[in-house]
């Protein structure tokens, strides 16, 4: 929608300042989109399409031809840039639709699912470049099923469920949010009843796993020194403590769940 | 930005650039575009006893029709179905850059190959009455029919090239058939005069055969009118069309 593929049946967006519907050449202009679907001309050559691309941007063409040939370098394609695009391995497809959304320098970056399928080494390069160019002042606007990706490349997440915005904040304001995630991981040297553990104040639940005992709760530190003070009020050692903070994933299905949940309850 | 005429053209000669590099090689145009006018023109001109210069004002109206209207229907569905076409929407152009990149393509290709029969004219040493009007006027006609082919492709919203080469040949060869080119004008009926009205392709060859005959069913000025009104309805038609159905194509 953002990206003007889609018209919005109602709302309103904008772009730095510049209003999606209304000025939508302004808005696109400042974007470099690489979507989930290859769709480089693919009976094109590479060096074709970030021609075409530059062209397409208004870039001049002595900057389309000086920024293809230090972009093609960068994402080792220059080699291939002559070749068609239809002979191009799907990690080479994303890599060129990278540097075609890269051509104009935009000033916003949307991706949609930029690592999906792709190998190893297409994956890191793809993710050292967000970094590089968000670091350099590019806002990226990335979409993805990778949690750990979001985790990674983040600083503002928002999970959608149902094509509604469920929550919107850093990964770990998000972890941290989600009372009931965090855990704590303890063992003592001899063994304890687990209904005193309940006791504690911030304690939810308590789940024996092996020798160790894992304990839920809202927030870790004061449950800690609860900890600390009953195992010195019982003579007990503490042999492994550990806090564990939710993943991304777990907070995810929680807020969907949730949501889901509060739907079907309405 | 895309905020003046200049760079809105330098936007759509990008598109008539990939157009012609990607789209121009393809089976259906050589078939539809080069052949097929080819071989229907062989097939009216053998065993015929009319003088060339009868035969010509056709033969050009075949050929810049032919292949002005080859390959627009087609490129919609073509980048639909490769999604290129979202590429296209998403970046900073508009719909009219986009499809007067399309039409300005096809006017490239239908110039290119009516030169050809244009020069064969001229050097097997027919007389051409005006060579100057038949030139205005292949370049005239052949706009005029760059811009029926985006309206070609317009309706159904399908990304199948099949289904619009299928339809668009439906109407592209009857059009063939009521305008003039294998019967003067003057010599049709007047049912047959009423149908050749509303062909384009009609005042393209009466045009053709004033400059190479100097006779013509209609006035000159009359051709040269319905072709700038007919390229004007076909590009503006045919855009406002596209605007509501490109959506519904990806």
């Amino acid at each position: 929608m953002l990206t003007g593929v889609v018209k919005p049946d109602k709302g309103a967006a904008s772009i730095f300042g510049y209003d999606i519907l209304k000025q939508g050449l302004k808005t696109r202009q400042l974007m470099g989109i690489v979507p989930e679907m290859a769709n480089a001309y693919v009976d094109l050559s590479a060096w074709n399409n970030l021609m075409l691309i530059g062209a397409l941007y208004g870039v001049s063409k002595k900057q389309r031809k000086e920024r293809a040939d230090s972009l093609l370098k960068k994402f080792e394609l220059h080699e291939r840039r002559s070749y068609l695009v239809k002979g191009f391995s799907k990690g080479m497809k994303q890599r060129l639709l990278l540097c075609m959304a890269l051509i104009s320098e935009p000033q916003i970056l949307f991706l949609d699912e930029p690592t999906s399928g792709l190998d190893v080494e297409s994956q890191r390069v793809m993710k050292d470049t967000i970094r590089e160019y968000n670091a350099n002042g590019t806002t990226v606007f990335l979409t993805t099923h990778n949690m750990d990706e979001a985790n990674q490349l983040c600083d503002r997440i928002a999970i959608i469920n149902h094509g509604k915005i469920a929550a919107i904040d850093s990964p770990e304001r998000l972890k941290v949010q989600s009372s009931g995630l965090q855990s704590i991981e303890i063992s003592f040297d001899n063994p304890v009843n687990t209904g005193e553990l309940l006791m504690i104040k911030g304690v939810e639940k308590v789940a024996k796993m092996g020798d160790k005992l894992k304990l839920y709760v809202d927030e870790t530190s004061p449950v800690v020194e609860a900890l600390v003070d009953y195992a010195r009020s019982k003579g007990l050692k503490i042999i492994t403590l550990n806090t564990l903070a939710p993943t991304l994933e777990d907070v995810f299905l929680k807020i969907c769940v949730s949501k889901t949940c509060e739907r079907e309850v309405r | 930005m895309e905020n003046n005429l200049w760079e809105k053209l330098r936007r759509s000669l990008a598109i008539v650039d990939k157009n012609i590099r990607i789209y121009y090689s393809k089976g259906p145009v050589i078939i539809f575009g080069l052949l097929m006018p080819f071989f229907l023109f062989l097939a009216f001109y053998i065993g015929r006893n009319e003088p060339i210069e009868m035969l010509i004002p056709g033969l050009l109206g075949m050929t810049a029709f032919f292949t002005a209207t080859s390959v627009g229907p087609a490129i919609v569905p073509w980048e639909a179905r490769a999604k290129t076409l979202e590429r296209l929407i998403s970046s900073p152009v508009s719909l009219w850059t986009i499809f007067v990149g399309d039409v300005l393509s096809s006017f490239v290709f239908g110039i290119l190959v009516s030169a050809f029969p244009v020069a064969a004219i001229l050097l097997i040493g027919v007389g051409i009455a005006n060579l100057l009007l038949l030139c205005f006027g292949l370049v005239l006609s052949t706009f005029c029919f760059a811009s029926f082919s985006i309206l070609l492709s317009a309706y159904p919203p399908t990304d199948n090239p099949a289904t619009v080469m299928m339809l668009s040949s439906m109407i592209k060869f009857p059009l063939v058939f009521i305008s003039g080119i294998f019967i003067p004008i003057g010599e049709l009926p007047v049912w047959g005069k009423t149908i050749a009205a509303i062909s384009p392709l009609t005042y393209f060859t009466d045009l053709a055969r004033y400059s190479i005959q100097g006779t013509s069913y209609y006035p000159v000025a009359l051709d040269i009118l319905a072709l700038i009104l007919f390229t004007v309805a076909f590009l503006f038609v045919a855009i406002k069309i596209h605007e509501h159905t490109i959506l519904k194509r990806l």
